[in-house]
């Protein structure tokens, strides 16, 4: 038994040793700049990964922006206002969300979510909010925007879930001692509930950014992957788990494919410590006391 | 502050403000317009697969491989059984140690190093699985010299383990103490006891943790990338690549053809019909096999 609790670490220092071994190859030849250029020409061996961190970061992001505001009211719908009947059927359908593979979310973006924004959505950004300069260009609809959104719809459930799982262990009494102050619902929410909450719900939201950074096959298949930073949100990208998965198989040359391992290295040390932040963070809230008292 | 009458402060209870009662209300809309923005995506993408996929399995579909380039007709018979065949593989390697694992977080792992073994198991379960892949392809791949099912049931092996340690962990954290001295009381050794009295008991529990593992990996397409590579052929051979089914959704989707198209649907109808049916009928079978200790 011991020996296999032993193979959970034995698993993650594999990882780790694989990853540094077999990405020796690209440190050596493009060292810290390897993060900062831009050019990716496998044809003249030069690699520079920023284009696909820049993806990656804005694709998360803007999946968050949209993520957070409606799986906090979903949760607080549920916990809080929804009838008791809903309930149990509510949190189960959106859970349902998150048994479906990521492939069959990029299926549906690419035959749904990308003609919509492609007829409706993008022109009629592109119209009111084009000067931002983050909404112009041709309305494509497979882009940086498209990415986002289907992100977003992906990560909903993780961070809906957890912050309800959060709001629930928040003690009834807080809730009954605010409204006995004569606070209205939502300011009993506001004050009694989500206040208690805020490094729970902080937790779910930085575990749904881990995820949103490593997900794959969903976003390559609208994101356009062309390695280049835009700064409107509808010209195509390309994120570092798409690079992944695209290339991998087909690189020729070592220090090609010890480049693209080294993307991976990145990715998985972000994941790691963006996952290991948010587990810190739930861990404490759930627990009912501070993980401090018992370092 | 309200206007509270100056005379009758303590015996009348003062009116909420309009506007915080305005706020309560205008709140309220905002979480119920939050649950419709979320369950209609949801919906349409129900709704679209079942409508796209049901018209579009058939018995070519289930029975044949896929016909060449451009041609119209054949199916995925072989990436259905690939898939099977691979998640087997990984089933074999994955299954043991993470049972193994979650019996010593909750038998024996109740001190500092237990902990450390939960937190890597935890962060584990955040790794992208794409990264699990470049793994999968350094330990298997490269020695072999070639893709391979190995390979990939390697890959969904690694992604399988820290769930099912986790749950199996909470599935025998939930029998009661009482049990286990009760045991040891009857003089069984300790790993008597876990084995024929704690495990036995969470069974049900431990089973569906594993299916819960196993449906998650079970539509998983990045890792398999580069380690199963696909195959338009059939092969049950472990050292050979293999088809799979959420593979072939990928290439199916994607290409410029519109009987592909159809097929991708057809295959993504057909992963979640299989993995909801694989994790019913095995909770289905816990559930009458162990009634009356549960």
């Amino acid at each position: 038994m011991l020996l296999c609790g032993l193979a959970i670490l034995g698993m993650l220092v594999l990882i780790v040793y694989e990853l540094v071994l077999r990405s020796g190859l690209s440190w050596r030849a493009f060292g810290f700049k390897f993060f900062a250029g831009r050019d990716w020409d496998p044809v003249n061996e030069q690699f520079g990964a920023l284009p696909f961190i820049y993806g990656t970061l804005v694709s998360s992001l803007l999946a968050l922006l949209i993520a957070v505001p409606l799986s906090i009211g979903v949760a607080v719908f549920t916990t809080e206002m929804c009838p008791a009947r809903l309930r149990g059927p509510l949190s189960f359908f959106v859970e349902l969300l998150a048994a479906i593979p990521s492939v069959v979310y990029g299926l549906w973006a690419i035959f749904v979510l990308v003609p919509l924004l492609s007829n409706y959505v993008q022109p009629f950004l592109s119209k009111t909010l084009g000067w931002t300069g983050l909404f112009t260009g041709p309305p494509y609809g497979i882009s940086m925007l498209a990415a986002g959104i289907i992100l977003a719809i992906m990560i909903i459930p993780i961070i809906s879930s957890i912050t309800r799982e959060v709001l629930m262990v928040v003690p009834q009494h807080q809730r009954e001692a605010v409204l006995a102050l004569g606070a209205t619902r939502w300011e009993m929410i506001r004050v009694g509930v989500l206040r208690n909450a805020r490094a729970g719900i902080m937790g779910g939201i930085i575990l749904g950014l881990g995820r949103a950074l490593g997900e794959t096959m969903a976003v390559t298949m609208v994101i356009g992957n062309r390695p280049e930073i835009a700064k409107s949100l509808f010209a195509p990208g390309y994120t570092m788990a798409s690079v992944l998965a695209n290339e991998f198989s087909e690189a020729t040359g070592d220090v090609y494919l010890s480049s693209l391992i080294e993307i991976g290295l990145a990715l998985f040390l972000v994941t790691i410590v963006v996952n290991a932040l948010a587990r810190l963070l739930v861990w404490t809230v759930t627990r009912g006391q501070p993980s401090r008292a018992n370092a | 502050m309200p206007d509270v009458g100056k005379t009758s402060a303590l015996h009348a209870v003062p009116p909420i403000a309009l506007r915080r009662r305005i706020t309560d209300h205008v709140m309220t809309g905002v979480a119920v317009l939050t649950v419709i923005l979320v369950l209609a995506p949801l919906f349409a993408i129900f709704a679209y697969l079942v409508y796209r996929g049901i018209g579009s399995v058939n018995w070519a579909f289930l029975t044949q491989t896929p016909k060449p380039v451009g041609e119209a007709g054949g199916g995925m018979a072989n990436a259905i059984v690939g898939s099977g065949f691979i998640l087997a593989l990984a089933s074999i390697l994955g299954v043991p140690v993470g049972v193994g694992a979650g019996i010593y977080l909750a038998e024996f792992g109740r001190n500092r190093f237990g902990d450390v073994i939960r937190f890597t198991a935890d962060v584990l379960n955040g790794v992208p699985s794409i990264v699990i892949g470049i793994v999968a392809y350094a330990i298997v791949v490269l020695y072999q010299k070639h893709f391979s099912a190995l390979a990939g049931g390697v890959a969904l092996a690694i992604m399988m383990i820290p769930t099912i340690a986790r749950t199996t962990e909470e599935m025998l954290l939930l029998v009661p103490q009482a049990l286990r001295e009760a045991a040891y009381g009857l003089g069984i050794p300790r790993w008597r006891t876990t084995l024929s009295i704690t495990l036995r008991t969470a069974t049900s529990g431990v089973i569906t943790g594993i299916m819960l593992a196993f449906a998650r990996v079970a539509g998983e397409t990045a890792p398999l990338l580069f380690t199963a590579l696909g195959n338009q052929f059939w092969n049950l051979k472990v050292n050979e690549p293999t088809a799979a089914l959420p593979l072939q959704i990928y290439t199916y989707g994607l290409s410029p053809y519109d009987d592909w198209h159809r097929q991708a649907w057809a295959g993504a109808f057909v992963l979640i019909v299989l993995i909801v049916t694989a994790v019913s009928a095995v909770r289905f079978a816990v559930r009458r096999g162990t009634f009356g200790t549960a």
